[in-house]
């Protein structure tokens, strides 16, 4: 039931070190940030492959444009307002507007719906089954309902975006406070703590790391729910653009903005893992 | 149903009365009686299963299923067998947890200082050994300056060298501090190293009460040692012939 959907790339990238080994753990730690450079090795040399395919004619520009091309597409749509299109930055402002609504909104109603059913048994029965009936749905196979019931607004898109960012948060965050040994809140009891200070102290910060999971996952799921929500239905925003670039065989525009989805993505998971690396540092040192 | 009150008495340090609970068909405290004067430090012993950890709780107010009256002061504070270190706190903000004092901060050094873990602070509770994580946890406990602290079997995971320190510390902690104390275990010798007096817990019931009156620090070949352990093994159905051994294999 409590299908717990743990980001195994995060476990991976806590080095394993002994306890309590100080200067063992300083020497991994210096490895991983070294890793992390050799890990771009990899894609550059990819683009720069590609780059060469394009320019010996192996890649037609019908098929797939080459990365220059990009980049000069980029900057063209950054520096002029187009009539099809707009600017880049306005498309991306209005897909962040939207993506941050419904991302912040699914955040803190998964974290507020896995306090309640972590902490309760009452709420798990009534909560737990109904979302993992819901989370089995296919998002995308909702949206033209949504759009039946509220409309070709902002109001359909949020809401998928919303989902989205929900439900592995949920699962992840109700899976990790479900782990907290029970016996942490037997001793807050008796160290005085009251009811909030127990959620606050024990219960929060205990299921930070499958929040921090959850968050990992559902960003790429809300952003990919973001991408299909803005293709109908919209006259602005990332996916906007691609709906439009398709119409017009733009295919440099659809590479364009698939390249923007990565580094977004990128972006997100860099983030993520900045606060695991601050809000984790309590198991940093203890080997899994 | 249980009548609580969490008050403080001058009489004793605290009061059962009457206490009874039962897990099913099973009793496993059964109208039980206990008063522990000010200051006083009672070792509890028996077979796994009758009960001894079972009233700790009860005293520590964990338990809702008790009948009977239970007078326990305000200030009751409890170091369990695992240290239950919190462990996303570093060492020092687990000790002012849900501590009211104004100066949390200065009063949790003073505690670390004297269990001698200063410079262990700012350290991530997984980071300790199994000694340094229990002396957290007695620190912890301390703090809150309780007139009744109760002990859940907190050596008993620790090696032999780290128990007798331990021993040592908690001694000297209760010299300075003076709360009374019960201190649940398995082990004969511990009770009789450190306690007033020895409760041998038996059924549900207090089968047998000894006081230790040898002065501390005590000599484990003590006569009046030998002759009650001699005692206690028989009061826990151990036979004459291995009089030093510890109950073993009990770790309710």
């Amino acid at each position: 039931m409590s299908a717990s959907v743990h980001d195994a790339s995060a476990a991976a990238a806590r080095p394993a070190v002994a306890a309590g080994a100080t200067p063992p753990t300083r020497r991994a730690e210096g490895r991983s940030r070294r890793d992390g450079w050799l890990r771009i090795v990899s894609p550059i040399a990819l683009v720069l492959l590609w780059q060469l395919l394009s320019a010996t004619g192996v890649l037609p520009p019908s098929k797939l444009v080459s990365p220059t091309t990009v980049v000069h597409e980029g900057w063209t749509l950054i520096t002029t307002n187009n009539p099809s299109y707009g600017t880049l930055q306005y498309s991306l402002a209005v897909s962040a507007e939207r993506w941050g609504i419904g991302f912040s909104i699914g955040t803190v109603a998964a974290i507020i719906l896995a306090v309640a059913t972590g902490l309760s048994r009452i709420a798990e029965y009534v909560v737990d089954p109904i979302v993992q009936v819901l989370r089995s749905i296919p998002l995308l196979g909702i949206l033209p309902l949504f759009i039946v019931w509220f409309g070709i607004g902002e109001l359909p898109k949020i809401l998928i975006v919303l989902l989205g960012a929900l439900f592995p948060m949920y699962v992840n965050t109700y899976a990790e406070i479900r782990g907290i040994d029970p016996k942490l809140g037997e001793a807050a009891r008796t160290l005085g703590l009251s009811w909030w200070g127990r959620i606050r102290h024990i219960v929060l910060p205990g299921g930070l790391p499958g929040a921090l999971s959850g968050i990992r996952l559902g960003s790429f799921a809300s952003l990919l729910a973001l991408v299909v929500a803005e293709q109908f239905n919209t006259n602005a925003g990332l996916g906007f653009m691609i709906t439009q670039a398709e119409s017009f065989l733009q295919n440099s525009i659809i590479v364009l903005v698939l390249v923007v989805y990565a580094i977004l993505g990128l972006l997100a998971n860099g983030i993520v893992r900045l606060i695991e690396r601050k809000a984790l540092a309590w198991r940093r040192d203890f080997a899994r | 149903m249980a009548s609580r009150l969490r008050t403080v008495e001058t009489t004793s340090a605290a009061c059962v009365q009457g206490l009874s609970r039962k897990f099913g068909a099973r009793t496993v405290l059964d109208d039980l009686d206990l008063e522990i004067a000010p200051g006083e430090f009672i070792a509890m012993i028996g077979r796994s299963g009758t009960g001894k950890s079972t009233l700790l709780r009860a005293l520590a107010g964990l338990d809702s299923g008790i009948t009977g009256t239970l007078t326990v002061p305000g200030e009751t504070a409890v170091a369990f067998q695992e240290p239950r270190l919190v462990p996303w706190k570093r060492v020092a903000d687990n000790l002012t947890l849900g501590l009211r004092t104004p100066d949390a901060k200065a009063v949790a050094a003073g505690a670390l200082a004297e269990v001698g873990l200063t410079e262990r602070a700012g350290a991530w509770p997984l980071t300790l050994s199994g000694g340094e994580a229990q002396r957290a946890s007695l620190a912890r406990a301390l703090v809150r300056q309780p007139s009744l602290l109760l002990l859940d079997e907190p050596f008993s995971a620790l090696d032999a060298l780290t128990r007798i320190s331990m021993h040592r510390l908690v001694l000297s902690l209760w010299e300075r501090h003076r709360p009374a104390v019960l201190l649940v275990t398995h082990d004969v010798d511990e009770a009789l190293a450190l306690a007033d007096r020895v409760l041998v817990l038996n059924e549900g019931r207090i089968a047998h009460s000894a006081a230790v009156t040898v002065p501390r620090p005590r000599d484990r070949n003590h006569p009046e040692l030998t002759a009650l352990r001699q005692r206690l093994l028989t009061e826990l159905g151990v036979p004459a012939e291995e009089p030093s051994a510890p109950v073993e294999g009990d770790r309710s």
